[in-house]
């Protein structure tokens, strides 16, 4: 393989794993308050489409990632009323928010498969996911804010009586972790494609819900993580190209396979499953009242 | 010196129970005012009603004389109220100095609170290592994580709900020391507590609650137990004596070098536990919570397969092998320590918890089938032999009162007559009422020849049903103590890891 090769290969590995890092670390934030939000596709899906349109009708890139943004915000807001306020079981609801998304994105997106745009340039969205992997870092482990939303994960209880917000700190971890996953989509449908497709997402999703307990619940082991999943999926596109007999579906299905491991890693040991998962993750918080 | 707190006609009622019920005392500054009173007389929901942590249906709270509106913890927090809980509000996985972090009203950086804390254990004796998880730390310790933490907020009213009931003698003596100068440097502390010699050696002042309501506030300084436990129930509750001094002969277990080795360090590793038990005989199992009762009760009841090394035998058979089925077969009882979840399954009715214990029983099945005529009618005879508060045996576990579900779940071990009966904490966080119900048919099933194992945490009723007591510190077991003759101080020191 050439030098040229190489580098060509990296840098789509690089363009085409930022959505993985932007709906990962926003999830990741979501998780280590205590919520599990499996809607991300949908999200993901809506802001793609939302973002689209808006760039379509308008041609401003500044109004399409507002809408996108604002997209994402109701999105997750929903899902955070349902859940903290009326206290849904978090699965049945983000499931419900997948396929509503996929509806929605479908619906909304009818007439506007095809429709040519010109796409943004996706490095700078490449230097935010790093920059942004970098804050959630710093912000979990070294701010007071940080360590609030890591108590509220860890023992919601406990953090109520002494005296912080749970369902307020919730509503803020799920709307970011909703805004991530719409930028996640934005990033897919006006820099990385530039197109609109139903489904175009196809299943990122999903990879980056693993990601984040194939990273324990770290910022920097998702960024790792991510690359290595996103790295996979080129992988298979290059080898097919140089005739290598494995069938696609081997590749697709590693990202999954290798969350499987590491859930059997952490789990198998009380400890490190004590300390990398967050204890309340999917346990409704009921005030006493 | 004024009144500080003052609760004028509280009420707080929960579906088909008045927590409170128009309760009105107020509280002196600078003093150590006790609230007795027994489980479920609304004491717990009183202190969290003023640490807004519960809401009341009405009534108010004044503070310093001025209407004061309470509605969430973090308000409380800004009036200077801060709360000790009994079932601590620690993050178990992060560090002691995350945790005291999380309990600062105000920003302060880590250097600054490191100063601040440090002033603060120097002062009252707290011996704490900021930079350790707070998993690591034995229950005291976690307590004393708890103190300094309400204290870096400088508050003036601290509440400490039932502190002493994870404590050795020897901690709560120290805990003791630490309140009274607190109270010196012009703190307010409020102290709830079921124990009467703990309120009489501690407060000034004593509010007595019974079924919801303030029986009296008082001085304590007139009081002995006997009179404020009379105030506190409203009746006098005759002891079970044990009848001592039989001659137990007939070996019914041997616990020969019990060892644990695992490596998960959230469990306690047993250490070569040794312990005989005769017919008929009441053994006592001491200690502090987290010295490895759970871990002893597992292996007893062998329900997770746990690997250990050592013998359990069983009127000369040994049993290590033997599912917690096969034990049960061989006439082995046992009461664990969680009534909702372990000894019974909250939404299932009576009858049928009956059966989930009891199903390597023939007689409870037809064919493939339960028999439900069989269960119901052991069910009634639980229910009318133990007097179990209830309207029917298809009313669900989950609706029964703490007493009630224990005599229920003590019951239904006891009609199955077994030869051994193991209670993990018997009369944990029930009335008063149900509580000497039990002590008096644990000791009458023990002159039947029944051996019977008791592990608590509660001394007073080890030393009043018991033959023997040992106490179990981190994973040892010491030697058994007379308890006819029995030395307190010995029995504390025990408490506290020194063996012979």
């Amino acid at each position: 393989m050439s030098i040229e090769l190489i580098i060509g290969i990296l840098n789509i590995v690089l363009i085409s794993t930022t959505p993985l890092v932007f709906a990962g670390i926003g999830e990741l934030v979501t998780e280590k308050s205590g919520v599990l939000n499996l809607g991300l596709e949908g999200l993901m899906l809506v802001g793609a489409v939302t973002g689209f349109i808006t760039l379509v009708i308008t041609g401003n890139y500044f109004y399409s990632l507002f809408l996108s943004i604002i997209s994402g915000v109701i999105l997750s807001g929903i899902f955070a009323f349902l859940v903290l306020n009326l206290m849904t079981n978090q699965i049945a609801t983000g499931l419900a928010l997948t396929i509503f998304g996929i509806g929605l994105s479908a619906m909304l997106g009818k007439k506007f498969g095809g429709t040519p745009i010109d796409g943004l340039n996706p490095y700078y969205f490449i230097v935010i996911s790093f920059l942004l992997v970098f804050f959630v870092a710093y912000f979990l482990s070294k701010t007071k804010t940080g360590l609030i939303v890591r108590a509220v994960g860890e023992n919601h209880n406990s953090a109520y009586a002494l005296g912080y917000n749970v369902i307020k700190t919730r509503y803020l971890t799920i709307i970011f972790g909703g805004v991530m996953s719409s930028l996640a989509g934005y990033y897919i449908s006006i820099c990385y494609a530039p197109m609109w497709q139903e489904g175009m997402t196809a299943g990122r999703g999903w990879i980056a819900l693993a990601l984040v307990v194939f990273a324990t619940w770290k910022p920097w082991r998702l960024l790792v993580g991510a690359y290595i999943f996103g790295g996979v999926a080129i992988m298979q596109m290059n080898l097919q190209a140089i005739g290598v007999k494995l069938p696609g579906q081997f590749f697709n299905m590693m990202p999954y396979l290798a969350t499987i491991i590491v859930l059997v890693f952490i789990s198998s040991n009380k400890l490190r499953l004590k300390l990398s998962a967050p204890s309340s993750l999917n346990i409704p918080f009921e005030k006493n009242q | 010196m004024q009144s500080i707190v003052e609760f004028k006609n509280i009420h707080k009622s929960y579906p088909g129970v008045i927590a409170n019920d128009d309760v009105s005392f107020k509280i002196r500054e600078q003093s150590i005012h006790a609230i007795l009173g027994e489980n479920g007389a609304g004491k717990s929901t009183l202190v969290k009603i003023l640490y807004g942590h519960v809401k009341p249906d009405s009534g108010e709270i004044l503070i310093n004389s001025d209407l004061a509106i309470i509605n969430s913890p973090s308000t409380a927090k800004n009036l200077g109220i801060n709360m000790v809980f009994q079932h601590f509000s620690l993050f178990e996985s992060l560090t002691v100095a995350e945790n005291l972090i999380l309990g600062m009203n105000e920003n302060i950086s880590l250097t600054r609170l490191k100063k601040k804390s440090k002033t603060i254990c120097d002062k009252y004796g707290f011996n704490l290592n900021l930079n350790s998880p707070i998993s690591s730390l034995s229950v005291g310790q976690r307590q004393s994580v708890e103190i300094v933490r309400s204290l870096l907020n400088s508050p003036k009213i601290l509440i400490m709900d039932e502190p002493t009931s994870v404590l050795t003698p020897d901690e709560i003596s120290k805990l003791f020391i630490i309140i009274k100068n607190l109270v010196k440097d012009g703190l307010t502390v409020i102290f709830i507590s079921h124990k009467l010699e703990e309120i009489i050696n501690l407060s000034d002042y004593v509010t007595i609650m019974r079924n919801g309501k303030v029986v009296s506030t008082i001085t304590t300084q007139n009081e002995d137990p006997e009179t404020l436990g009379y105030k506190m129930l409203g009746y006098k509750v005759s002891k079970a004596k044990q009848v001592s001094d039989i001659n137990f002969s007939e070996e019914i277990l041997n616990i020969k070098n019990l060892s644990t080795q695992s490596k998960d360090p959230f469990r306690i590793n047993l250490n070569k536990i040794n312990l005989n038990l005769k017919k008929g005989q009441i053994f006592g199992i001491a200690g502090v919570a987290g010295n490895g009762q759970k871990e002893l009760m597992e292996i007893l009841l062998n329900e997770n397969d746990y690997e250990f090394s050592g013998d359990i035998i069983f009127k000369d058979s040994n049993i290590n092998d033997l599912s917690t089925f096969q034990r049960k077969s061989l006439s082995i009882s046992f009461v664990t320590e969680e009534r909702l979840g372990h000894s019974a399954v909250p939404e299932m009715s009576l009858s049928e918890n009956i059966f989930l214990s009891m199903n390597h029983k023939s007689e409870f099945k037809k064919g493939d089938f339960i028999n439900f005529e069989k269960i119901n009618s052991y069910a009634s005879d639980v229910i009318k032999n133990f007097n179990v508060d209830t309207p029917s045996f298809n009313v669900k576990a989950g609706k029964l009162s703490g007493g009630n579900l224990q005599k229920f779940i003590i019951g239904r071990e006891i009609m199955s007559n077994p030869e051994l009966l193991i209670l993990s904490q018997p009369t944990w966080g029930i009335d008063a009422g149900s509580e000497a119900f039990i002590k008096k048919t644990i000791v009458e099933l023990s002159q039947k020849g029944v051996s019977i194992i008791i592990i608590s945490h509660d001394l007073d009723e080890l030393l009043e049903v018991c033959h023997r007591i040992s106490v179990l510190y981190e994973g040892s077991l010491s030697n058994p103590l007379n308890v006819e003759n029995i030395n307190i101080t010995k029995l504390g020191k025990y408490m506290g890891g020194l063996f012979d």
